[in-house]
């Protein structure tokens, strides 16, 4: 593997927009109704209460940020709408209530996750990668038989990510940011009606930060999308509405500039040290969250 | 009465359990390393008490002298293990089984051409032998002398953890070891550490073994499944876990072989470890970490 | 074609042309061998037939198997069962009962009087074994070392148990001394040849259906939960599901060589059954390319002939070699002799790989 060098295999990719209509369709009807319900979560590990209290309702059509120092607890809150860890409390998606399912139930429901550190199957290529997201509902017989072409939903994925010319390639040589963009590609083809994607473009170019963060307002025009995020500026551009969460509770929701304006997230932003020393978000009311810090962020392993 | 004697049955071999998976549960809990030769050290510290004995001729003294050197002998294979091999798998846990198996392989063959396939036998110390008669049950000497080793071993073992730096770091790279290199703390000295500490336990527990029967090129095989059931079912890293488990898989064993077989005792105990599991997939006592997501 | 999809899936021209040759040589050998050697080449078919399962469970899915004794016995215990039944006659009891047991059949003997019934039991008897354990282990997310420990410990129950029943199993020594197959002598070296000609086709069979597993999307899907069991998880998908079924169809591949193994060996003991000889097992796989298709079975085959060949002359240092096998081979050829030729096959993949690229 070590001789395949990621450069040499990687062109140029770009988001495509005209791809994404063709898989999303216009057809909104199917999410009319779609809502995250969130009541009284908890989350505990061993005596330290990670997420407690929070309350969150994200409709569909509401491009939804959710921000807040480290450690603040958005990734457990993630984790436990999807099943990953153990909590109390009621998370409904629809009429579906999700808390007690176990994982793959909950993804059935049509409740798809990106990870803070991108996470495909590396041995795969991209392809199959997007093929085994789609085929979550296939019967053991489709199973059992070789793919028989590419499907189209997977075909429309792999344009609208840029990544139909590196379709034969495996997963892990594709460049950070092109893993997340597969990991996106992936929640489409999963057909995914509630989207969780933490930290999306930690690592990105600007340019590319620019493509994908057009393609979650397409997505998050017709779907339930909630993206935890760092980077300020990413924020101001796409979000409808911003979650800010503080050692594992809300501390303050509404638009953008209400938020920017909450003296309490000033204060937690700007007044305690320790999340200050972190360089999380340092200066990030007052906009000036450095892409460096989103960056190494994003790596932790 | 009977009830008393399947009890100390149980805990006697539970002993012996506890005697074989206490260096293992420090091996696979510090690295995560399953050491299939782990056996094979208890046989080599058994093989060190023969010669011992056949060199010493007193069989007080020789058990003495035997114990340390049989920790010594099974310390230094295991450092000369992670020194060729193991140190370069750590990324490839499940495949440092199969090398260490083709260790044990190996081990065992040279036992078996140095001092023969037949069995031999080591004596028990004079006072050692006979029994203790406690309310007209009589309890074997050498189980009791066993029994008490293993304690002494574990008392020791979790002091030495608890209140020498090594062992601090011991436990530090258990829990976390990228925190711990990070902060310091060579990882990779503190695996021979741990590995010469395990492999020595072995040793120790292959001498005691040699009170209790004759010994052979494959003592270890015996044993080393046995001892692996109670570090699954005792949770990784903890010698807590460890403790209780071998204690209960001998009473398990003792007392289903009381109202079974010695052979259907043995599926009796596997299946109830697989139900056990089924509660309690990490087993009994686990260090909880953020799993991979 | 990139690299690891050459490897993963080979063309399809290359897959049956060395499909065809592997037929042809099997169909030779008869012509070839001494009915002696045509003999040993049939036990290493069967064996090999253990090793094609474990190239899936194993090589495919990570699950590292270290009790496929278990199934080769149980499949192996049964056809002897069978055999000793149709030997005794209808209603007859087998020699060593009477000599060691109670004169009487026990009941649970007596399914297997039919050959009908002894065929299906020799299937799903391991299946559904390794169904239920299977299960139990993988929902509850017991996996990689800890499964093998368990493996490893059933193997080693299971030996155990056989030898605690002298009367019913023969304990130790096992059943032997079977005179017939479904009615053909097995004195006869017809028999025998055709018993090396059903081993073949079962193998071939068994070969094909691996290919065809590991070329399909499920196939893809065990790779996936092999790497990363959890994120398969967040795609809708029941990980443990994928793999009881990689681990079934080992069960039942390791369960038909064992039956097979019977009739061609003449003996079965809990000596081949317990722990030493189910991590045997994994030594050919390894050795032929975990990964592979056909990696297994040539390992396997080239193992089982290794063994006999230095055991003839030098008794001990087969032991010597199989221990430097597993080390040399696990510690530094991870991928077996495969990747070795796989390396050799790299450099025109890669040229093909950057000229896809739009530089
Ligand atoms: N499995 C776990 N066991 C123990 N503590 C945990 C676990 N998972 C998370 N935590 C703790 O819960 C708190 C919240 O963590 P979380 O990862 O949700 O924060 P976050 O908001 O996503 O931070 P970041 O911006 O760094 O990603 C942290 O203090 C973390 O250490
Ligand atoms: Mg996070």
């Amino acid at each position: 593997m070590s001789d395949l060098s990621p450069a040499a295999a990687q062109p140029e990719t770009e988001i495509d927009l005209a791809a994404a209509e063709a898989l999303l369709g216009t057809d909104t009807s199917r999410f009319r109704h779609d809502y995250l319900e969130i009541r009284g979560l908890r989350v505990e590990f061993d005596g330290f209460v990670a997420v407690r209290d929070v309350d969150l309702t994200v409709t569909q059509g509401d491009l939804r940020f959710l921000i807040g120092p480290n450690g603040a607890g958005k990734t457990t809150l993630i984790d436990a709408v999807t099943g990953l860890v153990r909590a109390s409390g009621s998370v409904a998606f629809g009429r579906t209530e999700l808390l007690g399912r176990s994982t793959h139930r909950i993804a059935r429901a049509g409740v798809g996750r990106t990870f803070q550190t991108a996470s495909v199957f590396d041995e795969l290529t991209v392809l199959q990668n997007l093929d085994i997201a789609a085929g979550a509902r296939r019967g053991p017989l489709t199973l059992l038989r070789r793919r028989p072409g590419t499907p189209e939903a997977v075909e429309h994925a792999l344009e609208t990510v840029g990544l139909t010319a590196l379709r034969d390639v495996p997963a892990g040589v594709l460049a950070h940011g092109q893993k997340q963009w597969l990991e996106i590609g992936m929640l489409l083809v999963q057909d995914a009606h509630l989207l969780l994607l933490d930290e999306p473009v930690a690592g990105m170019t600007q340019a590319e930060r620019e493509e994908t963060g057009q393609l979650l307002r397409r997505i998050g025009s017709q779907r339930v999308v909630v993206v935890v995020e760092h980077d300020m500026e990413f924020l101001r551009s796409f979000a409808d509405s911003v979650t800010v969460m503080h050692q594992g509770r809300v501390l303050a929701e509404g638009t953008v500039q209400e938020v920017q304006n909450d003296p309490a997230v000033v204060e937690v932003y700007l007044g305690a040290p320790a999340a200050a020393s972190d360089g999380a978000a340092a200066g990030a009311t007052a906009g000036a969250v450095t892409s460096e810090a989103a960056t190494s962020e994003g790596e932790l392993p | 009465m009977d009830i008393i004697a399947q009890l100390f049955a149980g805990l006697s071999l539970g002993s012996v359990l506890l005697l074989a998976a206490l260096g293992l549960s420090l091996t696979f809990g510090q690295m995560g390393v399953i050491n299939m030769a782990h056996g094979e050290f208890m046989m080599a510290g058994a093989y060190t008490a023969f010669v011992v004995q056949g060199v010493i001729g007193d069989a007080g003294i020789s058990l003495l002298v035997a114990l340390p050197l049989g920790f010594l002998v099974g310390g230094l294979l295991g450092l000369l293990l992670e020194a060729t091999l193991i140190h370069r798998m750590y990324r490839r846990p499940l495949d440092t089984l199969l090398v260490t198996w083709g260790v044990a392989l190996v081990l065992q063959q040279v036992a078996r051409d140095v001092f023969g396939a037949p069995n031999v036998d080591v004596r028990a110390p004079a006072w050692l032998s006979g029994a203790v008669e406690i309310g007209g049950l009589a309890l074997p000497r050498t189980r009791l002398f066993i029994l008490a080793l293993a304690i002494v071993c574990v008392v020791a073992l979790a002091l030495a953890l608890r209140a020498t730096p090594l062992g601090r770091r011991i436990r530090a790279v258990v829990q976390n070891r990228d925190l711990a290199e990070a902060s310091g703390i060579s990882s990779r000295g503190t695996d021979r550490v741990t590995f010469f500490v395990g492999s020595g336990l072995a040793g120790i527990a292959g001498v005691a073994l040699t009170l209790l029967g004759s010994i052979g090129p494959t003592l270890g095989t015996s044993y080393i499944v046995d001892a692996f059931l109670v570090v699954v079912a005792g949770g990784i890293g903890q010698i807590k876990g460890t403790v209780i488990a071998a204690t209960a898989l001998g009473l398990m064993q003792a007392f289903f072989e009381y109202s079974t077989t010695a052979s259907v005792a043995k599926v009796l105990v596997f299946v109830a470890i697989v139900a056990f599991l089924q509660l309690r997939p990490q087993g009994l006592v686990s260090v909880r970490t953020r799993s991979l997501a | 074609m990139t690299v690891l999809n050459a490897l993963v899936r080979p063309g399809r021209t290359r897959t049956l042309a060395a499909f065809g040759l592997a037929a042809a040589l099997l169909l030779l050998a008869p012509v070839v061998l001494s009915p002696f050697r045509l003999d040993l080449l049939a036990k290493f078919l069967c064996l090999a037939m253990v090793a094609v399962g474990i190239g899936l469970a194993w090589g495919r899915g990570g699950l590292l198997t270290l009790g496929q004794g278990v199934y080769f016995g149980l499949g192996a215990y049964l056809m002897a069962m069978h055999l000793k039944l149709a030997d005794a006659g209808p209603g007859g009891v087998p020699d060593f009962m009477l000599l060691y047991g109670t004169g009487q059949v026990p009941g649970w003997w007596e399914p297997l009087r039919s050959p009908v019934s002894a065929i299906l039991l020799i299937l799903v008897v391991p299946a559904a074994l390794a169904a239920l354990l299977g299960w139990a282990v993988f929902t509850r997310r017991v996996r990689g070392a800890y499964f093998a420990i368990l493996s490893q410990a059933l193997a080693a129950a299971f030996a155990i148990l056989l030898i605690g029943q002298q009367q019913t199993t023969g304990g130790t020594n096992g059943l032997n001394g079977f005179r017939a197959f479904f009615g053909y002598d097995l004195a006869d070296p017809v028999n025998k040849q055709m018993l090396y000609l059903i081993a073949a086709g079962v193998l071939l069979v068994m070969v094909a259906v691996v290919r065809q597993l590991t070329v399909s999307r499920f196939g893809e899907l065990l790779v996936a939960v092999r790497d990363q069991e959890d994120r398969v998880r967040f795609l809708g998908y029941d990980p443990a599901a994928v793999k009881v079924v990689a681990y079934v169809v080992a069960a039942v591949m390791a369960a038909v060589g064992g039956a097979l193994f019977v009739p061609i060996v003449g003996i079965i003991s809990p000596a081949d059954v317990g722990v030493v000889p189910s991590i045997g097992f994994l030594i050919g796989v390894a050795i032929g390319g975990r990964a592979t298709l056909l990696g297994p079975v040539l390992g396997s085959i080239a193992v089982s002939w290794a063994q006999t060949s230095i055991s003839e002359q030098f008794p001990s240092g087969w032991i010597y070699f199989q221990g430097a096998l597993f080390i040399l081979v696990i510690a530094f050829l991870p991928g077996g002799l495969a990747s070795v030729a796989g390396t050799l096959r790299r450099r025109p993949a890669v040229a093909g790989l950057s000229e896809r690229s739009p530089a």
